[in-house]
């Protein structure tokens, strides 16, 4: 049998018990998988981080050094995110350079951060227009089932928030604790033919027609979306899941700042 | 987003910058056919981004672990030219344009009737001569007036438009200041036969009420580019429908005599 009509029966087959309400692992529609967050398990870096999601387990982990500010933002530090997907964590990752799909979660799990400002950058200025802290944060992506995008940002966060920043390495001080602003959260949905689910596991990913990932604040304000994929969403499914997400980030929050010690 | 400025985004009038009411954007021209070589194209000027579209095919995909024994793949490439910014843009692909690339492939691929064309590949090119913000869905608009030129079977246009929220106010289709200081932007794109959100994106902070005006806005304004866009076409095909007409008539003349 080939591929196609593989994946069409799989498609099938889940649709069905979606109209059902059920999901082939037994979950509700909008229900996540177990989420276990380890921070600061990688000694050598200076902030790291843990997620498994289900049978995803993503590790973020965070190195600093010093360097010179970009010149239209003299004053703030640098973050910079990058994911890899290794071939380690599933049958269809290579290995070489990025690809669109891990440059694409990188960026939503970097825009996120950034417009939700996870943190205050400007309090990574060390010198202003001449030395500022640069934060590298690297997404390992260990074993993919589905749903990068919420387990990266969840990383991402919890590593952050676990990192303390060399500063007597550099004969700037003392270390100090990397100083968290907002508590910002992403959120996942995927839409099987006309019904959409939370936290897509790879089952459901591989067939789902569009996907949507929103990161919300601790206030309900939204600060990133991104659409995926070659189907769509109507203005009412967008509304109903923007509300949604408002509602599940309050759990998701409450999980990562138990497991940081975030205040 | 983000940048903080002393600029003033919006007047004591209401007025934008460039003079615009927050519910109204910049002019667009949109041509169908501009290049030989290409399969089909289309130039879009939207203020003061200056964009060109070019489609290949469908032809062989290549490389061709990329078939699809199904239908047709649609591969966009979106790049800006080294000139196109202020300050030269390093040429190649860098890993925004990667992205864009991606959300455009995939918004395209919702339109076009790739079951077709099984392992072949529908290439479309986006090249942006001119930048001036707002220049992803500049492109977007300007490669499914492209596809259409190229004779693509496709089920209705894509069009694109964006909203965001400067000074406060939720405002249609931001400029470069607008952009560059304002405090969110949300990029979209629709097929307007079915209503559907196709590409959709969002950063900056907006409430939730802020984000739903802002999508409607945004929406509103699509269906005034979907008629630009058809113009383009009508204006490109109403010609060559004229030709053939001459030539029908000359070949009539000469057989008379």
């Amino acid at each position: 049998m080939s591929q196609e009509t593989i994946a069409q029966i799989l498609k099938e087959y889940i649709y069905q018990s979606l109209t059902e309400k059920k999901r082939t692992d037994g979950r509700e529609l909008y229900e996540y998988r177990q989420i276990q967050i380890e921070p600061g398990v990688i000694e050598v870096a200076e902030g790291s981080a843990r997620v498994h999601l289900g049978n995803t387990d993503v590790l973020a982990g965070i190195k600093i050094a010093t360097g010179e500010p970009f010149s239209d933002t003299p004053d703030v530090g640098v973050l910079t995110t990058n994911a890899e997907l290794i071939p380690m964590a599933s049958p269809y990752f290579e290995s070489g350079p990025p690809n669109p799909k891990s440059i694409e979660l990188s960026r939503v799990v970097d825009r996120g951060l950034r417009e939700g400002e996870v943190i205050d950058l400007k309090k990574l200025c060390i010198e202003p227009g001449e030395k500022v802290w640069i934060m590298f944060l690297d997404l390992h992506i260990l074993d993919y089932d589905g749903n990068l995008f919420d387990a990266g940002a969840l990383a991402s966060v919890a590593a952050l928030a676990s990192t303390k920043v060399p500063a007597s390495q550099y004969e700037l001080g003392d270390d100090f604790q990397l100083p968290i602003k907002n508590w910002p959260v992403m959120t996942t949905f995927a839409k099987i033919k006309d019904v959409t689910v939370l936290d897509p596991s790879l089952e459901e990913e591989k067939v789902a027609d569009a996907r949507l990932s929103i990161y919300t604040d601790q206030d309900g304000h939204v600060r990133a979306m991104q659409k995926g994929l070659n189907g769509g969403f109507t203005l009412d499914e967008v509304k109903d899941m923007v509300k949604k997400s408002e509602e599940k980030g309050k759990e998701l929050r409450k999980i990562l700042m138990d497991a940081v010690g975030g205040a | 987003m983000g940048m903080k400025s002393d600029i003033k985004l919006i007047d004591k009038k209401g007025l934008r910058l460039d003079g615009r009411k927050p519910d109204e954007l910049r002019p667009i021209k949109i041509e169908a056919g501009v290049l030989k070589r290409a399969d089909g194209s289309a130039y879009l000027e939207w203020g003061k981004n200056k964009v060109l579209a070019a489609v290949y095919g469908p032809r062989e995909a290549h490389p061709r672990h990329l078939q699809d024994s199904s239908k047709a793949i649609v591969q966009c490439r979106y790049n800006m030219a080294p000139f196109s910014v202020s300050d030269r843009k390093r040429p190649g692909p860098d890993r925004r344009s990667v992205e864009i690339s991606k959300i455009i492939s995939e918004a395209l691929e919702n339109v076009v009737m790739t079951e077709l064309f099984p392992r072949s590949s529908i290439d479309v090119f986006i090249e942006v001569l001119e930048a001036n913000a707002g220049t992803r869905c500049a492109g977007l608009t300007a490669a499914s007036v492209a596809l259409a030129d190229a004779g693509v079977p496709m089920r209705d246009l894509v069009v694109a438009c964006a909203a965001g929220k400067i000074e406060d106010t939720v405002v249609l289709d931001l400029g470069k200041e607008e952009d560059n200081f304002g405090q969110a932007d949300v990029p979209l794109a629709i097929v307007p036969r079915t209503g559907e959100l196709v590409l959709l994106q969002m950063d900056g902070d907006l409430k939730q009420e802020e984000l739903f005006k802002a999508m409607e806005m945004a929406m509103n304004a699509s269906m005034q580019i979907y008629e630009i866009q058809k113009d383009a076409l009508r204006r490109r095909y109403a010609v060559v429908a004229e030709e053939e007409k001459d030539e029908i008539d000359s070949a009539q003349e000469e057989a008379k005599t």
